[in-house]
């Protein structure tokens, strides 16, 4: 061991005074591509285990190896596990971020280091905990390539032996980790299991901060976004995907292609019920997409915002030739290429209205990983009876990072698949024009192609048409047209999940947001009220809205709307749908590609409520 | 060589051998020019799927944009169809015969669709053998938009507002060959037997293939020196051999003299006669058909028929290990997985 910081003699006394425990932040970090995921991972899937609410956020670059990378880790036995502005404890393992990561580590705080270091150790209101890497590398000796990663599970086993994380929680995470190969598992707990031992005899804790098992996390479930989009999808019987590499939407379809073999496979000929198709580009992807939805399979495409940038001319297309396919955009930072490994709420406008001329899309807002199951497989049943494209915005706090969730509920309903007519159905009826409005809902009906009843083909078309599918420039019949599809498009607010409204008696203050902010929001509702300032919450779900988002926004004298972008984009939305409500809404917003914090909406609340 | 087939004989009835007359096959009156290469080659369209007794409900006619993605309105109004985007027609084809394998695609591109705006996806689709019939009607200009040249235009040709044309053209065929394309043929609008007979090979075959039909542009580029104008292509058109497609019911009589027509067995078991008009040439020699595409080119020649042909490729959908029945016909209980499975899957996220 190299050197042992000298500890303000006041601080250790204050420090082991009132332990803290279950409640704080940790923060590792490491060099991208060292592994470390698979460290902190384990970290957050023992403390799960322990039954602790916690959660994990990535905070990383856009690089393959060798870029800073910072996970942070929050625990919180309240249930709050939104993101915190600082972490109380770092895991510094970086040499060069070390030194500012150090200075961010606020007082009382605490400091895991690599014995190596030699800088950055003079703070006297922060412990720290020298962890002898090489020393412990030299006597394991792994074998030369797994170097790296053993490494990091020192960190590991030192974290937990300080903070009374249990080695046998470790090893279960691990499992889950590698899948069950028990030679890895056996590799990484045998680094895990000797730090922590070097940590019992060696260290000293000094430190408030600890762990005890708890039952708070009893019957609920560890998972991301993506795989629970991809989980809905597969639930709700997708047919056809196609995609092509994006962060941070890659791990969506890479799960598509995870899970189908085993769900989703003729159980005789072990034949697939599905098709995957990696395109040669996102234009590629969507149109593939929308062939398959013409035929009447369930299809789907996943993106990122560039990709919707490429995608934007066939979701015109499928919106104006009426074709069902569900689009999801697990958002990242634009404009641009931005910053593809931060979050962002940015592509609200631009997907509402993607496409040339009058297009304008339904838009479902998941704020959980059990959302996106549960969307996953709505928005076919919505594609599919509205016939018309779904895009589904998450972003990648929700889509890659891991959140704790009740598990998903199987879906009670069945599918809706719309308004399609069968050739016993032409026969029955004698008549059949694909864009007449039948029932007044400006929905169509709609036959498949393999449908052989001669009344049944028609050419689809992005050209102006008539109520049978024949390209027409009459005047009359391209507004009619266009009249029905707006028709439609009010007829989609019925369908679409409506708001999750938490009222407060008597509260002036009405806050609205939607996606992935919801547990910051919710944390900062809880400490505003603490603060005698109560408000209300509006989750939205889904554009178009309900009436009962405008009587929300007249029923509170001070309305905001939460969101992560620049130009207050949901705020906009809701000013063209809500006119009457438009000088009402005031903005806060936040656009650092950082999940959003309850302490900053806070105190930007604090600031502005009159 | 002649051949004595059945569905002549019964074309004379007036119905083919499912019942259906010729005008069951044919679509709404064309809207192009009086004269327009892609007229005849609707026509031949029909006449191919009329004497192959096809199903029109059973076919998805697919195009892009352009004068020749216009066309499917013009044919087989009995089987739907889909006239997509300029130059991505490929990608809605391969959604499309992936999710209802069971039909048969018929896509009209052309020179602007296939080899400019959708050049990429062309590629791909080649590259993926998605079982299609792709005929590209290939001008050499852009007629839509009144006369611009396409990325297949000749160097050196004139057009009116642009001036000279001072690029190489791209040879679909050429790259199709590249792609290993399993079947890769050219024909010319004016020679509508040949168009028809490799129609008939080409619906016959699984796999992509591929029909590169010069169909000359009345209207912007017919220009005695324009390599894809009726003059050019009356006058230096090479057929490589006789082209007739023998339904697998018909007994064969042909007639040849030995060394000079090659059988080739497609499919769906039906034959595919070439009699020989280049002592030389063999269809499912790739190295050749790169030779002879390369060699016409420089010669400034318009080699038709069968170029290349190699049955023996995976399409997408065995590739990919597809059930036989369409992913549209599934039912519920099989899109669907069971509750079981889903709380396996809960059960190991804890």
């Amino acid at each position: 061991m190299s050197q042992q910081p000298v500890i303000d003699p006041a601080l250790a006394e204050a420090t082991s005074a009132s332990p803290i425990v279950n409640r704080f932040s940790i923060v590792a970090a490491t060099v991208n591509g060292s592994g470390s995921q698979t460290s902190n991972t384990a970290i957050i899937r023992a403390l799960f285990r322990m039954g602790i609410p916690v959660s994990g956020k990535n905070l990383f670059p856009s690089n393959i190896q060798g870029l800073p990378t910072w996970f942070t880790i929050r625990v919180n036995e309240d249930g709050c596990v939104a993101r915190e502005d600082s972490a109380e404890l770092l895991i510094g393992i970086n040499p060069e971020t070390f030194l500012q990561d150090v200075a961010e580590v606020p007082p009382g705080g605490v400091c895991f280091y690599p014995d190596h270091f030699t800088e950055g150790l003079d703070r006297t209101d922060v412990v720290y905990y020298p962890m002898p890497v090489q020393q412990l590398l030299r006597e394991l000796d792994p074998p030369k390539e797994l170097r790296e990663y053993i490494a990091n599970m020192v960190y590991v086993g030192v974290v937990a032996e300080i903070l009374g994380i249990e080695l046998p929680e470790i090893r279960e995470a691990l499992l889950t980790h590698f899948q069950g190969k028990a030679k890895a598992v056996d590799s990484n707990m045998a680094m895990v299991e000797a730090a922590a031992a070097w940590a019992r005899s060696s260290l000293v804790k000094r430190d408030r901060y600890r762990v005890e098992r708890i039952d708070k996390t009893a019957g609920m479930i560890l998972v991301d976004g993506n795989t629970a989009a991809a989980l809905g999808a597969i639930y709700g019987g997708v047919g056809f995907a196609a995609w092509y590499p994006i962060t941070p939407a890659s791990s969506l379809a890479e799960a598509l292609q995870d899970y189908l073999p085993r769900l989703r496979r003729m159980p005789e000929s072990g034949k697939a019920t599905y098709a995957v198709v990696q395109a040669e580009d996102e234009l590629a992807a969507i149109g593939m997409a929308v062939g398959a939805g013409w035929m009447g399979a369930r299809a789907m495409t996943s993106t990122s915002g560039p990709g919707v940038s490429l995608m934007a001319e066939f979701a015109g297309l499928a919106f104006f030739a009426e074709i069902p396919i569900v689009v999801w955009d697990v958002q990242r930072m634009g404009p641009s290429t931005g910053l593809p490994t931060r979050t962002s709420q940015g592509d609200l406008m631009f997907v509402r209205y993607l496409g040339h001329g009058d297009t304008k899309h339904v838009i479902l807002l998941p704020g959980s990983p059990r959302e996106c199951f549960e969307f996953g497989w709505k928005a076919f049943d919505l594609a599919e009876r509205l016939q018309t494209p779904v895009f589904v915005l998450t972003d990648l706090d929700i889509g890659m990072n891991l959140w704790m969730s009740e598990p998903f509920d199987y879906p009670e309903e069945p599918m809706d698949r719309g308004k399609v007519l069968t050739a016993a159905d032409l026969e029955r009826l004698g008549t059949f024009a694909r864009y007449r409005d039948v029932d007044g809902d400006g929905i169509p009906y709609r036959t498949l192609p393999g449908n052989e009843h001669p009344l049944s083909a028609h050419l689809v078309r992005g050209t102006g048409h008539d109520e049978n599918a024949f390209y027409t420039e009459r005047p009359d019949a391209w507004e009619r047209n266009m009249e029905r599809l707006w028709r439609k498009m009010e007829t989609a607010r019925g369908h679409v999940p409506g708001p999750i409204i938490d009222s407060t008696p008597g509260a002036e203050i009405g806050l609205i947001y939607f996606g992935s902010t919801d547990l910051a929001v919710r944390e900062a509702r809880q400490t505003l009220a603490g603060e005698g300032i109560p408000t209300s919450g509006l989750r939205l779900r889904a554009v178009p809205f309900q009436e009962e988002v405008e009587a929300f926004i007249e029923a509170h004298r001070q309305v905001f709307v939460i969101e992560m972008n620049t130009d207050g984009q949901m705020r906009q939305l809701l000013q063209v749908e809500f006119p009457r409500q438009a000088a009402r809404l005031q903005s806060l917003r936040k656009n650092d590609g950082l999940p959003l914090t309850a302490s900053w909406i806070v105190a930007g609340l604090r600031h502005r409520s009159e | 060589m002649s051949v004595t087939t059945e569905s002549q004989a019964t074309a004379r009835t007036g119905l083919n051998r499912i019942g259906l007359s010729k005008n069951d096959y044919r679509g709404r009156p064309t809207t192009l020019c009086q004269g327009c290469g892609h007229n005849s080659i609707s026509s031949q369209i029909v006449a191919a799927a009329f004497e192959m007794d096809l199903m029109p409900e059973q076919i998805v006619k697919l195009s892009g944009i352009g004068c020749s993605s216009k066309s499917p309105a013009y044919f087989l109004n009995r089987s739907h169809g889909f006239n997509s985007l300029h130059g991505r027609m490929p990608t809605v084809a391969t959604g499309a015969l992936v999710a209802n394998r069971a039909l048969l695609g018929i896509a009209v591109s052309g020179d602007g669709d296939t080899a400019s705006i959708g050049l990429g996806h062309f590629m791909h689709f080649l590259r993926r053998n998605v079982p299609m019939v792709y005929i590209v009607e290939n001008n050499g200009v852009y007629g839509l938009t009144k006369g611009q040249f396409s990325a297949t235009a000749d160097r050196g040709q004139k057009i009116k507002r642009q001036g000279e044309n001072p690029f190489l053209p791209i040879d679909i065929c050429q790259l199709a060959v590249n792609m290993n394309c399993g079947f890769v043929a050219r024909s010319f609008a004016g020679d509508p037997r040949q168009v028809k007979e490799l129609l008939k090979a080409a619906l016959s075959f699984r796999g992509t293939a591929l029909l590169d039909i010069i169909s000359p542009c009345v209207t912007f580029n017919n220009r005695d020196e324009s390599t894809k104008s009726y003059t050019w292509g009356k006058t230096h058109q090479a057929p490589l051999h006789d082209v007739t497609l023998v339904p697998r019911r018909e007994e064969i009589h042909i007639e040849y003299e030995p060394g000079q027509a090659t059988l080739v067995e497609l499919h769906d078991g039906t034959f595919l006669s070439l009699r020989k008009l280049r002592e030389d040439y063999d269809p499912t020699d790739r190295e050749a058909a790169r030779r002879l595409l390369s060699e016409a080119r420089s010669r400034q020649e318009l080699v038709t028929g069968l170029l290349y042909v190699n049955p023996d490729q995976p399409s997408l959908q065995e590739t990919m290990g597809q059930v036989e029945r369409p992913l549209t016909m599934l039912s519920e209980s099989e899109l669907r997985p069971d509750r079981a499975s889903l709380d396996q899957i809960m059960q190991e996220m804890r």
